[in-house]
């Protein structure tokens, strides 16, 4: 229920500038995803506006209150770590309550808040149990389950799935998804590598290179008007294609993008051809590797199975020209 | 085959031989205590009579109860006091940042190089300066002191392996560093507390140079002086029996604390907190 205002913030180690001067909103009740590659501070972003580092420049706020200098807990935020975090030696019930104790809450409203989230997040019948006694899924949900139990402003989570196996990171996702829209107007940060993630929890994205903002904005808007090569790179799954060189002098750019299903098979009209040198075929889709003349192969993506072998010459085209995205030397898209 | 046994029966025979060699003086010291007489004098190495009235001679000593008090005081005290400071430094040592840290632990580790003989003149001054001559609070004040390096050190050592997510969980939960220490740390903490608590109570409760400099009547005195204080009828005469039933007397706590404590040092209590 906050609404949050970064403006030009840095942090430094030392003399390493690992924030180079963020600037952002993120609007109450929105769930916010920073995502990045390994080692772009997303965390130490998230970190910042927790309270669990200190700002080098530039003032965090939150609804226009400067909070640069107050602890997490008086900021209002609860925070779900990668590794759950848990006291090992608390039952789940006391794990759970303990941000309440530490606020004097009476017992019976511990009581109620304990019970509620537990119900919540269905781990009310671990309460007595200690963390060492659950799954890693469970465990997680415990840590979910205290974040909520502390009725925060702000939720923070960092990169809260990735110590869960493939089946349970899903499932864990879509409670994550419900647990945002079940709890009313709760702003949510969610740190995470993982473009499938961001793609599917976030209401907008934050795209994080080397301390600083690359793009802000929807999914889709990412996804489909990517405002650099590296967005554009690293939004999407299969990969964006880029040619560059001759391909992309053709459409008069440095470096052309393409998405997989925007290429289709065009005997008549053919813009590439090539040799089908792998497919991948996943029974809802297929994606076929072709090899034409590209530093990579040009990845096509089918419906349905493919009876495209290996070896077979394809010639092939954009669905329309419009979805071809054309960058500049500097990496920045170029106007249509 | 023969090999194997060999190698077994070698490999026994050394276990009995490191058995032998530790646990014979004191088994002969508890086979002296319960002799008395004439019979203190010959050398016999099985159970030849068996008499409490060694016993009861030191418990009628004067002062023996006293100085056993004051031995369990001090040794309570010590522990109580090396553990709450060395626990509180041990969590600025290893969580807080700042600048000399390390050589500041490195300070304390030679603190505890310099031999007792060393600072026992300059110990002795400030000791005077306190008013603590000839007190129990002098000698927990220089046991405290000598025991602290150590406890300082492997605490910081084991707090620095605790995972800092726990530590920053509690601080987004609204957690004060002593909260941290109190609630989060020391749960945790218990076998490393157990074991130097113990290690700080053996050291406190056999320390005999300090006992006998810091101290100058029988009320004040601890257990090792006294038992070396002891003496027979005649100034030619070493009561070797009281001496040897004080002795044991005196170890046989060290040996129930320690049974006590070893079921407690659980290792792997961290499991389950983070990840695995």
């Amino acid at each position: 229920m906050a609404e949050l205002v970064l403006k030009d913030v840095r942090k430094s180690f030392g003399a390493v500038e690992v924030i180079k001067g963020v600037s952002l909103e993120i609007h109450s009740g929105e769930f916010m995803v920073f995502v990045g590659p390994s080692g772009c501070g997303k965390s130490t972003l998230l970190r910042l506006i927790a309270g669990l580092e200190d700002i080098t420049s530039g003032t965090l706020s939150f609804d226009g209150e400067v909070v640069n200098g107050l602890s997490p807990s008086r900021r209002g935020v609860a925070m779900v770590f990668q590794s759950y975090a848990l006291h090992p030696h608390m039952t789940v019930y006391d794990n759970m309550a303990f941000g309440m104790q530490l606020a004097h809450g009476t017992k019976e409203q511990i009581r109620e808040r304990v019970e509620k989230a537990a119900e919540m997040l269905q781990i009310k019948q671990y309460l007595d149990r200690l963390p060492k006694q659950l799954s890693g899924g469970q465990r997680q949900r415990v840590a979910i389950g205290r974040a909520i139990v502390r009725d925060p402003k702000v939720f923070l989570f960092d990169e809260p799935l990735s110590n869960l196996d493939a089946a349970l990171r899903v499932a864990t996702r879509l409670e994550i998804a419900k647990l945002h829209h079940s709890m009313n107007n709760v702003t949510m940060i969610y740190v995470t590598h993982d473009q499938v993630e961001a793609m599917t929890l976030a209401d907008r994205i934050c795209v994080l290179r080397d301390g600083l903002v690359e793009q802000v904005g929807t999914p889709l808007e990412l996804y489909e008007h990517p405002q650099s090569l590296f967005v554009a790179g690293f939004i999407g799954s299969p990969k964006m294609n880029f040619l560059n060189g001759q391909f992309a002098a053709k459409y008069g750019a440095s470096t052309i993008g393409i998405r997989s299903e925007h290429i289709d098979i065009n005997e008549t009209n053919p813009m590439w051809s090539g040799e089908v040198v792998h497919a991948e075929k996943l029974g809802s889709d297929s994606y076929i590797f072709v090899d034409i003349g590209s530093e990579e192969p040009l990845i096509v993506r089918q419906n349905g199975t493919t009876n495209k072998q290996l070896g077979d010459n394809l010639k092939l085209a954009p669905i329309t020209p419009a979805y071809v995205h054309r960058f500049d030397a500097q990496g920045k898209p170029m106007a249509n | 085959m023969a090999w194997a046994l060999t190698r077994k029966a070698g490999f026994y025979l050394l276990v009995l031989a490191i058995i032998l060699e530790s646990v014979f003086p004191f088994y002969y010291a508890i086979l002296t205590s319960f002799k008395s007489g004439t019979s203190l004098f010959e050398v016999n190495y099985w159970p030849t009579m068996f008499s409490w009235d060694n016993y009861a001679a030191v418990f009628q000593n004067g002062s023996f109860p006293q100085n056993l008090l004051n031995s369990i005081i001090v040794a309570t005290l010590t522990v109580a006091l090396s553990l709450l400071f060395a626990v509180t430094a041990a969590y600025a040592l290893s969580r807080v940042r700042f600048r000399g840290r390390s050589v500041l632990l490195l300070v304390i580790l030679s603190v505890s190089m310099f031999p007792q003989i060393a600072v026992l003149a300059g110990l002795f001054e400030v000791i005077r300066a306190f008013g603590l001559f000839n007190t129990l609070w002098g000698l927990i004040f220089s046991y405290t002191i000598f025991t602290l390096p150590f406890t300082v050190w492997v605490l910081t050592t084991f707090m620095r392996d605790l995972p800092i997510e726990i530590e920053e969980a509690a601080i987004v939960d609204g957690a004060t560093p002593w909260i941290i220490i109190t609630r989060v740390f020391m749960p945790l903490m218990w076998p490393a507390l157990v074991t130097t608590g113990l290690l700080a109570f053996i050291a406190a409760w056999n320390e005999f140079l300090f006992a006998l400099t810091f101290t100058s009547s029988n009320a004040t005195r601890t257990v090792p002086v006294a038992i070396a204080l002891l003496s027979g009828a005649s100034q030619f005469e070493i009561p070797w029996g009281t001496i040897m039933a004080a002795s044991v007397i005196v170890t046989v706590p060290l040996v129930v604390l320690v049974l006590i404590f070893q079921r407690k040092i659980i290792s792997g209590l961290t499991a389950g907190g983070v990840k695995g």
